[in-house]
């Protein structure tokens, strides 16, 4: 049962680190920073993931005591990856935006917003539809 | 077979890690310096926690803790002063 046990973890601990090296491979290799974005998410889930349940399994069953602490850092990473993310995305288009035509910007197209007239937000003001009902207001 | 995986998967985030500095040394975009760094702190995180399974201890826990937090903040507080000018209006 231990050596059952011991291999999993030894299985999990290798693939996170797999996954970490997977990412930040991503993150030094892809040509764009839409297409960086991608690599990095997948080393914080499934790479610090699988480290972490690595150790909760790692813990109890070599007799030391189990703690909360793994939870805790799965529920931050989890709820903070997408929000980082986001707001990195933002940023990015926001510097496109300001730094009008460079080489940088020509040459990775973001994609077509998703309608005519619509542009993707940083902290523009969407177009009201009917200006002249706004001017009788 | 523990000891053996914990040197491979210690291996692969330092090989990770240097390729976040690659990153985060040659940009080109200050965004590109921020997903770099947010990297790193992830990385940083599962070095300590694969550390505390070889020192068989939790004690270390606290500060992968710290890290998950404080660096999420850091991202932040970096994109929004790219975004704004300012981090708190």
């Amino acid at each position: 049962m231990t050596a059952i046990l011991d291999f999993i973890i030894a299985a999990l601990i290798i693939l996170g680190g797999a996954f970490a090296l997977i990412g930040s491979w991503g993150l030094a290799r892809l040509p764009s920073l839409m297409s960086r974005l991608h690599g990095p998410t997948k080393a914080t889930t499934l790479g610090v993931g699988s480290c972490l349940i690595a150790s909760m399994i790692y813990f109890p069953t070599h007799g030391l005591s189990w703690s909360a602490h793994e939870l805790l850092i799965t529920l931050f990473l989890f709820i903070t990856a997408p929000i980082a993310a986001n707001m990195i995305a933002k940023a990015y288009i926001h510097g496109r935006h300001v730094s009008g035509g460079r080489a940088e910007v020509n040459e990775n197209p973001l994609p077509p917003p998703p309608h005519s007239g619509a542009e993707w937000a940083t902290f523009g003001v969407p177009p009201s539809p009917k200006p002249d009902e706004r001017a009788q207001d | 077979m523990i000891d053996l995986a914990l040197m491979i998967a210690l291996a692969c985030i330092a090989l990770a890690v240097l390729l976040n500095l690659y990153r985060l040394l040659r940009g080109p975009t200050a965004s590109d310096r921020i997903l770099a760094l947010d990297t790193m702190v992830i990385n940083a995180i599962a070095l300590i926690i694969l550390f505390g399974i070889m020192e068989k201890t939790t004690v270390y826990f606290e500060a992968a803790l710290l890290l998950a937090m404080v660096g999420f903040v850091g991202t932040v507080a970096y994109a929004k002063f790219l975004l704004r000018g300012d981090i708190v209006e």
